[in-house]
C-alpha cells in the first residue's frame, strides 16, 4: 500500500511538471518511474495523459494559451519517447491510429498541431503528414498504417472544398466504413462536415479527441 | 500627399482598402497557389483590384505582399524571388494610385513559431522581415503594415526590422484577437493591453487589430485599445465569420451592417478604418460614406 502511494505521488509529479512545461523534470521522473518498475501504461495514463488532460481543459477555457500548450507538449514527448518502446514491447496497444494533416494548399498548421498534441496526449498514435497534404496521401497512409481515422484541418476558406476529395476517395474505394473522417478549422462547421460526408466535426482540439474516441469505436 | 501621420495628428479619419485574397479567389486563385505569385504572373488582376479600391475612395491601398516574407515564400520555393515579388507588388499599386493614395506594404506572419515554444530563432524572423521590408521601401511604399500577428514577439521583430531599414517610414502594426471570457486575447495569449504596450515600445506609429472578427467584436477591441493607448488606432474588420453554404464561401455581414457600426469605431478613437477577409470595394464605399456623414 505504501509503495502504491509513493508511486501515485511520482506520477502526480510527472503530471504537475508536464503542466508546468518542464521537459527536463518530466524526462527525469519518467526515467525514475521506469527504473522503479512502475507499469509503463500507468506512467502514461496517470502521469502524461493526466497532465495533458488538464492542459487541454485549461486551454479550452482560455486559462492558458498556445505557448503553454507547446511547452507542455514538449514535456509530454520527453516522457512519451521513453515509454513508447516499453509499451510496444509489452504489447500494449495505443488508443488507436490517426492520420492527420492540413489539406492541400493550406499552410496553416497551428490547429492541426494542437490536435496532434492532444491526440498523442490522450494515448493515440498519430501519423502527422504535415501541411499541404493531397487527398491520395491521406487515404494511402491510412490504408498502409491501418489507421482508423483521418483528421483534416483547413484554416483558409479556399482550401476547405478539398476535404471533400478525401471523403469521396474513401467512398469510391469502399473504405468509408473502416476509415472514418473528422474535420476541423475556423471556416468549417458541422453542416459542412455533413455536406461533404465527413463523419465528424470538432471545433477545438479537446473536442477532436472526444470525437476520435467515438469514431474509433465505430470503425 | 500630406504625410499620413500629420493627417492623423490633425484628427482626420482615413479610410483604407479591403480584402485582396478573397477577390483573388474570384479571379482564379486556386487552393495551393501562392497568392503573391500574382504579382509576377497576373499583375493586371492586382491593378484592377487596386483601381476598384481607389475608386471606392480608399486612401490607403495595400500591396499584395501579405505572405511575401522569405520564410513564407520558401514554402512555395519562391524565397529567391523575395525582392522581385515585393518590388513588383509595389510598382503595380504605384502605377494605379499615382499619388492619390498611400501605398501600404503588407507584411503578414512568417508562419514559424519562435523559441522556446517552437524552433525558430528571433534573428531569422528579424532578418527575413528586414529583407521583405527593404524591398518594399526601396520600391516606394508610404507605410509598412505588419498585420494579422498573434505573437507579440514576432510583431515586435517585424516593427523593429522596419525601423532598422527606414526609421522615418511609418509603421502600422495590428494583431488578431479572439474573444474569451476574460476579454480579447491572441491565440498566443497576448491581450490588448500587452499588445498596445509592446507595439508602442517596438516603435510602431499606428496600432490596432485586423482579421479574426466581425465588426461588432472589432468595436469592443477598439474600446479596449482606447483604454490603454493614445496612439492612432486602426481597425480592419472581417465581414463576419466565414461560413460555407452549398460549397460556396459566405461572409454574413453586409456593407450596410458594417456602415452602421462605423460611428462606434470612430467614437472609440479609431483613426484608420478598412476591411479584411470577405470585404470588397462595396464595403469600403459604405465605410467612406458613413465617415463623411459622421464628420458633418
Amino acid at each position: 500500500m505504501k509503495g502504491r502511494v509513493i508511486e501515485m505521488d511520482l506520477l502526480k509529479q510527472i503530471s504537475d511538471f508536464l503542466q508546468q512545461g518542464d521537459d527536463g523534470k518530466v524526462f527525469d521522473l519518467t526515467k525514475q518511474a521506469i527504473e522503479e518498475n512502475i507499469a509503463p501504461k500507468d506512467i502514461l495514463d496517470l502521469g502524461l495523459i493526466a497532465g495533458m488532460n488538464v492542459i487541454g481543459e485549461q486551454f479550452r477555457k482560455h486559462e492558458i494559451f498556445l505557448p503553454d500548450v507547446l511547452l507542455a507538449a514538449r514535456a509530454m514527448y520527453s516522457g512519451m519517447d521513453q515509454l513508447k518502446p516499453l509499451l510496444i514491447k509489452e504489447g500494449i496497444p495505443s488508443a488507436g491510429k490517426v492520420v492527420i494533416g492540413t489539406v492541400k494548399g493550406d499552410l496553416h498548421d497551428i490547429g492541426k498541431n494542437l490536435v496532434g498534441i492532444m491526440l498523442r496526449g490522450a494515448g493515440f498514435e498519430v501519423i502527422d503528414l504535415g501541411k499541404g497534404v493531397f487527398a491520395e496521401q491521406f487515404v494511402e497512409t491510412a490504408v498502409k498504417e491501418q489507421a482508423k481515422v483521418i483528421g483534416m484541418s483547413a484554416l483558409l476558406t479556399t482550401t476547405t472544398p478539398l476535404m471533400k476529395n478525401v471523403t469521396d476517395l474513401l467512398r469510391e474505394n469502399g473504405l468509408n466504413n473502416q476509415i472514418k473522417t473528422i474535420i476541423g478549422g475556423a471556416p468549417v462547421s458541422k453542416e459542412f462536415a455533413q455536406e461533404i460526408g465527413a463523419d465528424a466535426y470538432a471545433y477545438d482540439a479537446a473536442k477532436a479527441v472526444e470525437c476520435v474516441k467515438q469514431l474509433i469505436d465505430l470503425a | 500627399m500630406e504625410p499620413l501621420l500629420d493627417r492623423l495628428s490633425n484628427g482626420e479619419i482615413i479610410v483604407a482598402d479591403g480584402a485582396i485574397g478573397t477577390i483573388l479567389i474570384q479571379n482564379g486563385l486556386k487552393p495551393g497557389d501562392c497568392p503573391e505569385s500574382f504579382n509576377l504572373d497576373k499583375p493586371d488582376i492586382l491593378k484592377e483590384i487596386a483601381k476598384l479600391y481607389l475608386d471606392s475612395e480608399a486612401e490607403i491601398i495595400q500591396t499584395n505582399t501579405f505572405g511575401a516574407s522569405p520564410m513564407k515564400l520558401s514554402s512555395y520555393g519562391l524565397e529567391e524571388k523575395t525582392e522581385e515579388i515585393n518590388q513588383k507588388a509595389v510598382s503595380i499599386v504605384k502605377r494605379v494610385v499615382n499619388g492619390n493614395a498611400y501605398i501600404s506594404g503588407s507584411c503578414g506572419p512568417t508562419g514559424g513559431i519562435l523559441q522556446p515554444y517552437g524552433d525558430v530563432e528571433p534573428d531569422e524572423i528579424f532578418q527575413g522581415f528586414k529583407r521583405q521590408i527593404k524591398a518594399l521601401i526601396i520600391a516606394g511604399v508610404d507605410v509598412i503594415c505588419i498585420e494579422t500577428m498573434i505573437s507579440l514577439q514576432e510583431a515586435t521583430l517585424a516593427v523593429q526590422a522596419s525601423k532598422a531599414v527606414s526609421p522615418k517610414t511609418p509603421v502600422i502594426a495590428t494583431m488578431t484577437f479572439d474573444k474569451t471570457t476574460k476579454g480579447y486575447y491572441t491565440i498566443m495569449g497576448v491581450n490588448v493591453k500587452e499588445a498596445a504596450a509592446g507595439l508602442e515600445e517596438a516603435g510602431a506609429d499606428i496600432i490596432g487589430s485586423n482579421c479574426g472578427n466581425g465588426i461588432e467584436n472589432m468595436v469592443e477591441i477598439a474600446l479596449e485599445f482606447k483604454k490603454v493607448t493614445s496612439f492612432p488606432l486602426i481597425i480592419r474588420s472581417n465581414a463576419g465569420q466565414p461560413e460555407i453554404k452549398n460549397g460556396q464561401l459566405f461572409y454574413p455581414e453586409k456593407p450596410e451592417f458594417f456602415a452602421e457600426k462605423i460611428p462606434d469605431l470612430i467614437d472609440a478613437g479609431v483613426a484608420i478604418i478598412g476591411g479584411c477577409c470577405g470585404t470588397n470595394p462595396e464595403y469600403i464605399r459604405a465605410i467612406k460614406k458613413t465617415v463623411e456623414l459622421y464628420k458633418k
